[in-house]
């Protein structure tokens, strides 16, 4: 499968990329690591006429401490998120779930801004962000704005974006004491979560989920009951409060409103164990 | 567009539609078809590579995206005296292979883990696999292989 004809642009700068996409609208496409858009671009599910090359920028991929934050350049690699000590010690769900996408040859090729921006609700990392409650930078023609992570995912495959702008960062608060929880169902390795629970307990609990709408959501019903004095297991019953949950070969809404109720069952079990 | 890399070794120079996927770039214009392709969606691992020592699917990257690096496949791991790389002589060794399809993607993304960790366990070894399927259930001498070429077994 080869993906349609397109003219391709290298960006030499976050700005660049930016004049290239305020140029060419919504026929552009920003291709970073690839491992997102360059299947659905073989599938023919997209075919940009232009794919604008981020993926050289080199000062967009850092790990770094922001004081009461660590500061993440939206090119930086599953791969070193994986491993970054900085992460394993402030927010160790993130390090933690960046190990759960793909497989390591795809972990060494995507990157956490195109994971997000690609807005996959299955997908593993916008889970922990919601749970961890992150902001986003992005850069337009007009400047940088920063964004909630609970703002971000606005439906299927679709952001908080404009088609002119550039996530550039991504910052998630120091949690290094708190409690948290990953909890992804699959039923072969590599793939991607049939439902995904995260949890991450700093006095108050925040529960994320993946799969079970158009886009990754907070399990708000959880969160109030746990917040109004509810026990795990009844807090956890709620868990598809809210939700849509897909249907697909893997399970109909039944199954996944199952999955998740257990899933974030599991989840507080052990962040707040 | 034109495109230029260090392709096991030997500088490589072409001039390719910007569509062309780094694994067509390599079987097909520089004929190095020991790179597979097998499922063509990134799930298979029968078409990895070294990008900068680093283990990639070829199937889901542009050869534009791999200008300027240094890429090594199968036919680059043996040296140049024909000596094969230790991991491929424990695969050897080892009969880590049935059919053969999946073995170059192997040998790549086992030469990629034990850079990373150096004395992998078994079960580290099956996880760092992952991404690499044998359709003939292989796995078991597959996986002894990597162990021996780790000096584990």
């Amino acid at each position: 499968m080869i993906p349609a004809s397109f003219d391709y642009v290298e960006a030499d700068s976050a700005d660049a990329a930016i004049a290239a996409l305020a140029e060419h609208g919504d026929e552009a496409k920003l291709l970073a690591g690839g491992h997102s858009l360059i299947p659905l671009m073989k599938f023919r599910l997209a075919a940009p006429s232009v794919l604008v090359d981020i993926g050289r920028l080199s000062d967009l991929s850092y790990i770094n401490d922001g004081g009461d934050h660590i500061a993440i350049g939206a090119l930086t690699r599953h791969s070193a998120i994986e491993t970054s000590d900085l992460l394993t010690t402030n927010a160790p769900i993130l390090a933690h779930v960046a190990g759960q996408v793909g497989d390591p040859s795809v972990r060494h090729r995507g990157t956490l801004g195109g994971s997000l921006a690609h807005g996959d609700p299955a997908s593993d990392l916008p889970a922990a962000l919601l749970a961890l409650g992150g902001t986003l930078v992005a850069k337009g023609p007009n400047g940088e704005r920063e964004i909630a992570i609970t703002d971000f995912f606005t439906g299927f495959l679709e952001t908080a974006l404009a088609a002119d702008e550039l996530l550039t960062e991504i910052r998630v608060p120091k949690v290094p004491g708190a409690g948290w929880s990953y909890q992804k169902f699959n039923r072969r390795a590599q793939d991607w979560a049939i439902v995904g629970a995260a949890a991450v307990a700093n006095g108050s609990t925040n529960v994320a989920l993946v799969n079970m709408g158009p886009a990754p959501m907070r399990a708000t019903a959880v969160e109030q009951a746990l917040a109004g004095g509810a026990s795990s297991a009844d807090a956890a019953a709620v868990a598809a409060e809210g939700a849509s949950p897909p249907e697909d070969l893997n399970g109909d809404a039944e199954y996944r409103t199952h999955l998740a109720q257990v899933l974030v069952g599991r989840a507080l079990d052990e962040a707040l164990g | 567009m034109k495109i230029d890399m260090t392709v096991n070794g030997d500088a490589r120079s072409a001039d390719v539609e910007a569509r062309t996927l780094l694994v067509h770039y390599l079987r097909d214009d520089l004929g190095l078809t020991g790179t597979n392709v097998g499922c063509d969606t990134s799930s298979c691992g029968a078409c990895t590579i070294h990008i900068d020592g680093e283990s990639v699917k070829s199937c889901t990257m542009l050869a534009a995206q791999a200008r300027d690096t240094e890429v090594t496949t199968i036919e680059g791991m043996a040296d140049a005296s024909g000596e094969l790389h230790p991991m491929q002589e424990a695969f050897r060794q080892c009969h880590g292979l049935q059919c053969g399809y999946c073995t170059p993607g192997m040998v790549m993304a086992a030469t990629s883990l034990l850079k990373e960790n150096p004395s992998p366990s078994e079960a580290e070894v099956r996880e760092g696999l992952e991404g690499n399927l044998c359709r003939c259930t292989g796995y078991h001498n597959i996986v002894k292989a990597v162990m021996t070429a780790a000096g584990g077994a």
